[in-house]
């Protein structure tokens, strides 16, 4: 009998020995974090060149230690860690996020931050700054800047004996006739794409260049269902059917060796698209020697407009350590970090022989210099891309920040999407989302 | 003579019997070594379940103020068409499953159950794309079923067949998860059923055989009741994997670099998933779940009470 209690009370206490170590780590993880000297970022694992040569400026500026979990930013991660009373001191996320957590009241306002730091605000771009700006106070310090040109494959307009002016995006007849010239469709299968309007993802761009915002400045109200936002929806989708359908459009799309050498640009599989900036440095890395050029997209009225997107720094409440995390914000953004990081980057690639084609940043002072310091020259080709590039940032425009961004975007791309997959009429899809959209705002303000 | 009658213990003997235990050092011993696994239930399980539950009452958003909102969010979710619209998906998706997974799992078994020695080997190969993470199947799913491009089709097209647009037609795309995802996961449920099918006693088929049984009345009379068991067990456990799908559909189409979800993809999973982290509604979804908790439960339910008729274990009195 005497045995069995000895072999209970082994048993009971090695559980008891568990639960205390489990217990112990908790409450050390929970010290840790309370440190005064610890900053614990979210969202900003380690990364390329560019992230680590700023992040060792920034930790240098922070003198602190300074905590960088893998892994991009996470909703569901995020959550977590404020539902368990350990929200990060620093996240680094997608700017069209910060309005709806700053309306949810999980981000601070960083007037304090930037008043104490003294941060010039005007250093950044304005369309950054109001994707972060919710109800009149700034929530987020903007960091990259994506802008959208038309990437255009020159060979495949040689081929087709098309010229440049022929994808003009303000002359919409014009467009789809070049579209269809440029497109090959040969037993069934779409084996070229003449010109790719990126829907659902670039819509926004579309209804921008047919006159209308799809959300309002204070980001309260959507027109998704505006007369021009249904026509631009009709015409991109026009844009696809008229090569050869959704269906197969998609079929071939989903092939493109995007980042390898034998990308869609290399292999003469399409004739142009509109594109984010950063696919000239992958393309200047995987297939140098491609022969392209870069044109503004232009709205109905022939002016050249950019949608832009990025990410930015915010601070949650709840941060532990606002001071350092304004410092750290500060330091990944300003001028000279930008600048050295930019140099950095030149030195890098020039080492390994590859062309290198600048930063694109939401600073628009440190976009300036790095083009006038670090930038050299690669071929015609890529030096006209890069300079137009720098050229659209000033035409930019961008989604406000809105309590239910989420749910808004959610609206609007199936509502694309429903369209692409011949389910709805343009005009019932956008008015749909209208409704989805309207309804989730109001329900997130409240 | 005096007669015994058997009859079953009452509730309130069986609550004394089940203390009279605990007077047992191994009862003791046993609740000892339990106890690691009682208190990860207690607190992985059973705890979040009670406490979804009662979210489930609230407007729970983890970053704002939570306010008991009574019985609205089960109200709201009976109007909501993206709710009928992903349970009809699901359901849809887990009919057409269930039967084709089963169907292929047992006709390999079968054929694995003839090959003898080899039968190791591939049972092996057959299990491995079971070990394939859900997002690689997502991935792979778009590149085998491209409509253009695609292995299926232009195998298809080889016999004359021209396959559809599996990917983006609304109607195509549930069948074509069915094939890719119960299909390609087969491997487990080929093990249990050929351990199931080693198991049926020879005799019986000689015995049938004698009777002038064919091939396909010994399969029926015998195979199948045999391994009844292990059918019903597939069933039930891939009956609540369909009715929870959720990896490999949101990464073939709701992922953020593929963002061509429509309704004819969109899985009750994905849908609890999106309103809990991007709309960061916990406790709608916390609703949703219960629902689906209660869909699971009835079903199986259901195929249990029916399994009490076509389920045939050895040794049962019945």
């Amino acid at each position: 009998m005497q045995g069995w209690r000895k072999s209970l009370a082994a048993v009971s206490a090695l559980v008891a020995l568990g639960v205390l170590a489990f217990a112990a780590t908790l409450a050390s993880a929970h010290t840790t974090a309370k440190s005064a000297g610890t900053l614990n970022i979210m969202g900003f694992g380690t990364g390329d060149d560019v992230a680590e040569t700023r992040a060792a400026i920034a930790t240098k500026a922070v003198g602190a230690t300074v905590n960088r979990p893998s892994g991009s930013f996470d909703d569901q991660q995020f959550l977590a860690a404020v539902a368990s009373g350990n929200a990060p001191d620093v996240v680094y996320l997608d700017r069209q996020k910060v309005g709806t957590y700053a309306a949810k009241g999980a981000f601070q306002p960083l007037t304090n931050c930037i008043k104490s730091q003294k941060i010039n605000l005007k250093q950044y771009r304005i369309p950054a700054l109001n994707e972060v700006t919710y109800k009149g106070k700034v929530y987020g310090i903007p960091e990259f800047y994506d802008v959208r040109t038309i990437l255009v494959d020159n060979n495949v307009l040689d081929q087709a004996g098309v010229k440049l002016s022929g994808l003009d995006t303000s002359n919409w007849p014009r467009l789809l006739t070049t579209a269809k010239k440029l497109a090959k469709v040969q037993n069934g299968k779409v084996t070229r794409i003449g010109f790719d309007p990126k829907i659902p993802e670039f819509f926004p761009l579309w209804a921008k260049a047919n006159g209308v915002d799809i959300l309002s400045k204070d980001g309260l109200q959507p027109h998704l269902n505006d007369p021009r936002a249904i026509a631009a929806l009709q015409y991109a989708v026009s844009l696809v059917n008229a090569q050869g359908g959704w269906d197969k459009f998609k079929a071939f799309r989903d092939t493109w060796d995007f980042f390898g050498s034998n990308n869609e640009i290399a292999a003469d599989q399409v004739g142009a698209f509109p594109m984010e900036q950063w696919y000239y440095n992958v393309l200047a890395g995987s297939s140098p020697k491609v022969k392209i050029t870069a044109l503004q997209f232009r709205n109905k009225k022939r002016q050249p407009i950019n949608y832009e997107t990025g990410s930015a720094w915010a601070i949650p409440k709840g941060s532990k350590n606002p001071t350092a995390a304004c410092t750290w914000m500060k330091a990944m953004t300003s001028t000279s970090t930008w600048l050295a990081t930019a140099k950095n980057r030149a030195q890098i690639r020039k080492s390994k022989n590859q062309p290198y084609t600048g930063l694109s940043t939401g600073n628009a002072v440190a976009d300036q210099a790095i083009y006038k310091q670090t930038y050299t020259s690669i071929n015609p080709f890529f030096d006209q891309a890069v300079k137009k590039v720098l050229d659209v940032q000033r035409f930019s425009f961008n989604i406000p920040a809105s309590p239910a961004s989420a749910e808004f975007q959610k609206a609007w791309m199936d509502a694309a999407n429903r369209v692409l997959a011949g389910q709805q009429t343009a005009k019932a899809a956008l008015n749909q989302a209208q409704k989805e959209a309207t309804r989730a705002i109001n329900a997130a303000r409240k | 003579m005096a007669t015994v009658t058997a009859t079953a213990p009452g509730p309130h003997l069986r609550v004394r019997r089940w203390f009279a235990g605990f007077t047992s050092r191994e009862t003791w011993a046993a609740f000892a070594f339990l106890s690691p696994w009682m208190f990860g239930f207690v607190v992985f399980t059973a705890g979040p379940m009670i406490a979804s539950f009662i979210l489930s009452f609230t407007d729970y958003s983890i970053i704002q103020t939570t306010h008991n909102v009574g019985t609205a969010n089960y109200r709201t979710l009976y109007h909501d068409p993206d709710v009928r619209t992903s349970l009809r998906n699901t359901f849809i998706f887990t009919v057409l499953a269930v039967p084709a997974h089963v169907i292929v799992a047992l006709g390999l078994a079968a054929a694995l159950a003839r090959v003898g020695r080899a039968a190791s080997a591939f049972r092996t190969i057959f299990y491995l794309p079971t070990m394939t993470p859900a997002v690689a199947i997502g991935i792979l799913y778009l590149l085998i079923f491209n409509g253009s491009y695609g292995i299926l089709n232009r195998g298809l097209a080889l016999v004359g067949i021209s396959g559809p647009f599996w990917t983006t037609s609304p109607h195509w795309v549930k069948p074509g998860l069915v094939l890719m995802i119960s299909v390609w996961a087969v491997g487990a449920s080929v093990v249990i059923f050929l351990a199931a099918l080693m198991g049926v006693p020879q005799h019986l088929y000689e015995a049938a055989e004698m009777d002038g049984a064919s091939r396909w009345l010994r399969f029926r009379d015998v195979t199948l009741p045999m391994i009844s068991p292990a059918i019903f067990f597939v069933v039930i456990i891939n009956t609540i994997a369909g009715l929870q799908t959720f990896d490999q559909v949101y990464t073939a189409f709701f992922n953020a670099s593929t963002p061509n979800g429509t309704d004819s993809s969109l899985m009750y999973a994905i849908y609890i998933f999106q309103q809990a982290f991007r709309f960061f509604k916990l406790g709608y979804a916390s609703a949703l779940s219960w629902v689906l908790f209660a869909i699971i439960a009835v079903i199986t339910a259901i195929q249990i009470v029916v399994s009490r008729r076509y389920v045939y274990y050895e040794g049962q009195s019945k």
